[in-house]
């Protein structure tokens, strides 16, 4: 009888049956193997979990008492008939590749990924394998990040520009990752910095976790453009088209995703401010990490699953698709063009 | 074309109509004269003539990014934009150039008509020395579709900031048939030698719809009234020699119209003349329908000069004796005009627009009712001291026009149709003006001819900007007249309103798509009319 696949694809997620567990399931399973605490990633009601040491306080905090085990970045362990170990995927604060391995076959699950470090997220680690599952989030040849020192530039200047005109800047970054990404990496000398209560709830658990994080006001009672002038405000998406930014009088606001790459979304958005600045790989980046991992067999998953199967196959790689349930984020070409597309 | 780059961010990056303007007037001091005039010409609708096609940009682009056709047509509608999708794609510049937005248009412009690898060569060398956001500029300005969210009026408006010069005299200039190849700024904006015929029209005065009860403008004394004709609205300029006839789309069409041409001799030096082109038979105006037998013809056949001959109606005067008339009020104006027009021989095919003389309003409303008989589409309403102004001026000018169902919009999407029409375009999608963005509103398949359709047909083919399946998204150009048997409020549909059976009236190739009405039009609309989707407001 032909061995089973490592991994198999089911209706909630994928599956290696050897070990007995799933690696980011979004249906509740007996035991999950957790790349990292993002909500498409790290969901309730799994009977055991296990994620690394740098993702376990986040995953804690997100999904309340869990029954959580942890191991370190390249760490192996036995479970049922396969080894895992965790790699550093480079993507936000402690997330993960996960390799599979059974008697010298190796499958290693990519998570979410991006290649060019950022300062604060354990820097990529390409895995060799045998067969790569990869995210293809921006699995398109128009998605190519300017380097990081360069967006942070562009963010200083209009935080800076701001400023000098009397006016608070709200920034719109996703709470675990981009939120510190950009804490870290831009000018303190420019103003304060402030954070909506989800920012700095997540802000908290990694700074106690011994990541380098400046120091951080969050929004309370009496905290506005008077107390703070010229300060800018990380908050997650959406939130300055609350009622909670009006006591921030006439702010200027941007959002910071690898989505404002592209015009028609950045005005889909409303967002007139867009910074390209993403947690997963551009277009090179997705090439290179496929290529580096030396796999012959390459599964895609999360994003332009399709045109990217089919330029991998181009390439000569035995390409395929894992099919999700659900994606993180995502946008959708406009069917009926009186309809409005759904957003996000 | 950094410079150029750098305005349109500014300009994009507020909806503030003063930030804009001022970003505008500071390029106008500091850019290069002849990359004033070609932003000039590129704001008020002069592009240069298409040098390369979408397809070719699109494959070029491709091969200079080392990627299959195949990706580049997936990725393509993702973004939803050819020019951004090929600015996105190609690899980042060897080495930028600092070549000016006047040398890359001219170049264009010599490009046309040249072989496909020269056409070639000179594209992806152009790419290679640009940064994205110029690419991305330079693949508009070839592609066109080109949007900088400025209208005209703010463009003369800035560059009347940056030169000192009034406004209105400015848009005087910027009228007529010029282009940057054949004037300078100096000529066009300084010295006013553009044209070179002389013969420029001055900007047209438009009306408002009346939306409000006609009893609410004052005393009936203080008002003209003349019926809204229906045809084309022309201005007739005879200055220092020259004879012309220009539509409001600025289109010179004194040929299209050689009933005309007599005039040039029997009108006095320095005159120029505001009124309606209408088919004209046994003394009397025939439907819309019969003049467009006229439109789109370079040459007419004697048939058709028999059959719909034209006639000038005359509603304004604008210029007389070379003097600029237009700070005049209008019943100057008017009885100037009267004396003018009652000096030519009778056998002239001009006459006046008579007046609707009326001395209470209901009975206004009441002749209004007989706007069909008189072959009219309603009546228009001039407050006797009004100036000619410029453009849209709320307050002096009214039309009221008999149907409140009609509105002027652009075809966005176009479809093929079914059965005998399979192999044309039919099916289309309309959008209207919301601020400087196009929003879809309505879908329409039916009231022109096969002919238009297939003219139609043959115009979407080469002007096709992005495919979604069997729809095409084409250059949003062509304006059409739509009406409609009820309007209501929609969450479904992203305008937030739906038309009942819109139907396409004519094609409006007279209108120019800055002209088309606006979504706050359709509100106030929707807004006026009882939730039976009846007008609350006809007969006044
Ligand atoms: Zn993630
Ligand atoms: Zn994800």
């Amino acid at each position: 009888m032909a061995q089973q696949p490592l991994l198999t694809f089911t209706d909630r997620g994928i599956c290696c049956p050897e070990g007995g567990f799933y690696i980011d399931p979004w249906r509740p399973v007996g035991r999950a193997l957790i790349t990292h605490g993002h909500s498409d990633h790290a969901r309730p009601g799994h009977g055991a979990y296990l994620a690394t040491d740098a993702a376990a306080p986040v995953i804690r905090h997100r999904l309340g008492p869990i029954r959580l085990e942890t191991i370190g970045f390249g760490e192996t362990r036995q479970i049922g008939g396969v080894t895992v170990s965790f790699h550093p995927a480079g993507h936000v604060p402690g997330s993960a590749q996960i390799r599979i391995e059974r008697g010298g076959e190796v499958w290693v699950v990519s998570g979410d990924y991006k290649t060019e470090p950022d300062g604060l997220s354990e820097p990529f680690e390409p895995v060799l394998c045998h067969t790569f599952i990869s995210e293809c989030t921006f699995g398109l040849p128009v998605f190519r990040w300017a380097p990081q020192p360069e967006v942070m530039a562009r963010i200083n200047r209009w935080w800076a520009a701001n400023a000098a005109e009397g006016r608070m800047s709200i920034l719109g970054a996703y709470a675990l990752g981009k939120a510190q990404r950009l804490m870290a990496g831009l000018d303190p000398g420019i103003g304060p910095l402030l954070t909506h209560g989800a920012v700095e709830e997540t802000t908290a658990i990694l700074r106690a976790q011994g990541y380098p994080l400046p120091a951080t006001t969050r929004v309370t009672a009496g905290i506005d453009a008077k107390s703070h002038p010229g300060a800018l405000v990380i908050a997650p998406p959406g939130a300055e088209a609350t009622p909670w930014a009006n006591r921030f009088g006439g702010y200027a606001s941007a959002f910071v995703s690898g989505w404002m790459q592209i015009r028609g979304i950045r005005r889909r958005r409303g967002a007139s401010t867009g910074f390209v600045l993403s947690d997963h790989a551009d277009w090179p980046g997705l090439n290179t990490a496929i290529r580096e991992t030396g796999a012959t067999r390459v599964y895609v998953t999360h994003g332009y699953t399709q045109i990217f199967r089919r330029w991998l196959a181009d390439q000569g790689y035995d390409a395929g698709i894992v099919a999700t349930e659900y994606e993180g984020e995502g946008i959708e070409a406009p069917a009926d063009p009186l309809v409005e597309a759904a957003a996000e | 074309m950094k410079r150029f780059a750098r305005l349109f961010a500014a300009l994009d990056a507020t909806t503030r109509t003063s930030e804009k303007t001022a970003a505008l007037a500071a390029y106008f001091r500091e850019a290069p004269e002849e990359d004033r005039l070609w932003t000039i010409a590129l704001l008020s609708g002069r592009r240069p003539k298409r040098a390369v096609t979408a397809t070719e940009l699109a494959q070029w682009a491709a091969d200079a990014a080392g990627l299959p056709y195949w990706l580049f047509e997936e990725t393509y509608p993702v973004v939803g934009d050819l020019a951004e999708t090929i600015a996105l794609i190609l690899p980042p510049p060897v080495q930028t150039e600092t070549r000016s937005l006047s040398d890359h248009l001219t170049t264009l412009l010599r490009l046309t008509g040249h072989p496909a690898d020269e056409r070639r060569a000179a594209i992806v060398s152009a790419w290679a020395g640009m940064e994205q956001d110029e690419r991305f500029l330079f693949n508009k300005l070839i592609t066109g579709g080109f949007r900088m969210g400025v209208s005209q009026g703010l463009m003369t408006r800035a560059l009347a900031q940056a030169t000192g010069l009034p406004e209105t005299e400015l848009a005087h200039r910027l009228m007529g048939d010029w282009t940057p190849a054949r004037t300078s700024y100096a000529a066009l904006i300084l010295s006013n030698e553009g044209t070179g015929s002389g013969a420029q029209p001055y900007p047209f005065a438009l009306a408002s719809p009346l939306e409000a009860d006609a009893p609410t403008l004052g005393p009936p004394a203080d008002w003209f009234a003349e019926w809204k004709w229906d045809g084309i609205r022309g201005q007739l300029v005879r200055r220092r020699g020259a004879f012309a006839l220009w539509s409001r789309g600025e289109d010179l069409i004194t040929d299209r119209f050689p009933e005309f041409a007599p005039l040039a001799d029997f009108l006095p030096e320095g005159t120029v003349i505001d009124g309606e082109v209408l088919a004209w038979g046994a003394g009397n105006p025939l439907p819309f329908a019969a003049l467009q037998t006229r439109i789109g013809r370079k040459n007419v056949p004697r048939k058709v000069l028999a059959e719909a001959p034209a006639r000038l109606l005359a509603y304004d005067l604008l210029e007389a004796d070379g003097n600029d008339l237009r700070a005049a009020p209008f019943a100057q104006r008017r009885s100037r005009l009267e004396a003018i027009v009652a000096a030519l021989p009778p056998d002239i095919p001009l006459g006046l627009s008579p007046e609707v003389p009326f001395t209470d309003w209901s009975a206004l409303a009441e002749t209004r009712l007989g706007a069909r008989e008189a072959v009219a589409e309603g009546l228009m309403l001039k407050r006797r001291t009004s100036p000619y102004f410029t453009g849209r001026k709320r307050g002096d000018w009214w039309k009221w026009k008999l149907d409140p169902f009609t509105v002027d919009a652009v075809m966005l999407y176009a479809q093929a149709g079914h059965g005998r029409r399979a192999s044309l375009f039919t099916d289309f999608t309309f959008a209207v003006r919301d601020g400087d963005h196009l929003v879809p509103f309505a879908k329409a398949y039916s009231g022109l001819t096969d002919d238009e359709f297939a003219e139609i047909t043959r115009w979407v083919r080469q002007n096709t900007l992005e495919r979604f399946g069997p729809v095409r998204r084409v250059t949003p150009e062509l304006v059409f007249e739509l009406a409609f048997e009820g309007i209501q409020a929609s969450s479904r549909h992203k305008s937030g309103i739906a038309l009942r059976f819109p139907r396409m009236l004519r094609w409006r190739r007279d209108k120019p798509v800055a002209e088309i009405d606006t979504l706050d039009g359709l509100k106030a609309l929707l807004a006026s009319v009882s939730d039976r989707g009846q007008p609350s407001n006809t007969g006044a």
